[in-house]
């Protein structure tokens, strides 16, 4: 049966890391494919690639960066970050990218996700999901622009809409959790998924070992997703591993 | 020298820096003397089945991959979309006919649980295989909504659990095909695609 999967995201900005990073044995701590190709060989399953440039020339030169970890990585790699039609989706992916990640531009023009769906198939296109909870309106909302924005879409809507318009995958980031470290937003997750019949990836909140094992026990969420927890060494993926194996979590 | 065709689809690059890994020479061409030249060829695919063959009969390919598979007998491998391209014919936003190299058709997945299959999952090999020696029975990564059904039982040569069993790596005489990204998927990947390497190259000396 399939494995549940365990995703660093690196935030990437004009091709280089921009959380701070304090790996020991890296080179350059600022260089993605290095730092990707670091989880590849400490059992990442998976690896995202979030572009956070603003100018033109760094969207160039995430083209770059994607190039060298396709050269490099043994593992598929999802890029988000600034895309905004099908053309921007075929650069990254004809550059090595597995799958292409949508946020904002999605939201700004739902169709968006149709046409990548239909010219690169369904399991290519990622929607991602930025969900802060509203204590008023007693529901998650949706957020954009790297979740500065509220739009008046509820979450649990916009990503059955999203799967119907043919997102393959739904990365569901908490905003309420998000740099917590108090654990994944169980609720959340399980509201998602208890209405999509996609896989979903949950983030935002892991600060320890046992969230993980939290998450893929009360959720049936097929992946988790963390950035400065892997980035810091507060947990290796090694020990993650072993610790979610020992719970019965059925890990690669 | 291997051929990874070229159609405007797919992800040519991952699959060629694999080879160049392993110490293989290879060439990204949709030209067909570059191809009947070469030792082998893989035939990658990201996309849909209707958009990709309508890509290899634009660049007058079909014919090329028919003869060096069925005339030649020189080995071809599909990966993913290009796996399911070797078949009579698929669904995919509606009826398509494939390469017909193997019999079998291409269905979507149907059931009460997430589609597309995404993520690892472990290979359960069918009968031993040239393809398959030295390699464990390991997870590899899938990402795919689509799985072929082969009309004889025999070309495959290994399944994945997902919901039932699913097509993972089929094969017959030279024809091979891989539902799974070999090149993204680790040791197990690596050791598969190099051992296509080496049925292609017969006179490559394994190192050590």
């Amino acid at each position: 049966m399939i494995r549940k999967r365990i995703i660093p995201c690196l935030d990437v900005k004009d091709g280089r890391v921009v959380k701070g990073v304090s790996f020991l044995n890296l080179r350059d701590a600022g260089d993605p494919v290095e730092l990707a190709t670091q989880y590849d060989q400490s059992g990442a399953d998976e690896v995202v690639f979030l572009d956070i440039s603003a100018s033109q020339e760094g969207r160039g030169t995430m083209i770059e960066v994607v190039r060298q970890a396709a050269g490099q990585l043994r593992i598929p790699f999802t890029v988000g970050g600034g895309i905004r039609d099908p053309e921007d989706m075929f650069q990254l992916l004809r550059a090595g990218a597995d799958k292409v990640s949508v946020n904002t531009a999605a939201i700004l023009d739902p169709s968006l996700i149709a046409a990548g769906a239909r010219r690169f198939g369904n399991q290519c296109i990622v929607v991602a999901i930025d969900a802060r909870w509203e204590e008023d309106e007693d529901d998650w909302f949706v957020y954009t622009h790297g979740g500065r924005k509220k739009t008046g879409l509820r979450v649990v809507d916009w990503a059955q809409e999203a799967v119907s318009l043919g997102a393959g995958e739904i990365l569901l980031t908490s905003m309420d959790q998000d740099g917590q470290k108090n654990g994944f937003d169980i609720p959340l997750t399980q509201a998602v998924t208890s209405a999509v019949r996609v896989p979903v990836i949950a983030s935002g909140g892991a600060g320890t070992e046992e969230d993980f094992v939290e998450v893929f026990q009360e959720t049936p969420v097929e992946a988790a997703l963390a950035a400065s927890i892997f980035h810091y060494r507060e947990i290796s993926l090694e020990d993650l591993k072993a610790t979610l194996r020992e719970e019965g979590v059925h890990v690669r | 020298m291997i051929a990874i065709i070229d159609y405007g689809v797919g992800n040519l690059y991952s699959v060629s820096q694999a080879l160049q890994r392993m110490g293989y020479e290879y060439t990204i061409t949709a030209d067909e003397e570059t191809i009947r030249a070469a030792d082998g060829v893989i035939l990658p695919g990201v996309g849909t089945f209707g958009d990709a063959m309508l890509e290899l009969k634009r660049r007058d390919l079909v014919d090329v991959i028919r003869d060096i598979a069925l005339c030649e007998g020189k080995p071809l491998l599909g990966i993913c979309l290009g796996m399911q391209l070797l078949f009579t014919s698929s669904d995919e936003h509606g009826y398509h006919q494939g390469l017909h190299l193997l019999s079998g058709h291409v269905k979507r997945f149907s059931g009460d649980f997430n589609i597309p299959h995404i993520g690892w999952n472990d290979l359960r090999f069918h009968s031993p295989h040239p393809l398959l020696k030295s390699v464990e029975e390991g997870a590899v990564y899938f990402v795919h909504s689509y799985h072929v059904f082969p009309d004889n039982p025999d070309d495959i040569l290994a399944v994945t659990d997902y919901y039932g069993d699913v097509t993972a790596i089929v094969g017959r005489n030279q024809i091979y095909g891989m539902q799974f990204h070999p090149e993204k998927s680790g040791d197990t990947g690596q050791r598969l695609l190099e051992n296509f390497a080496r049925l292609c190259c017969k006179t490559e000396v394994p190192i050590g």
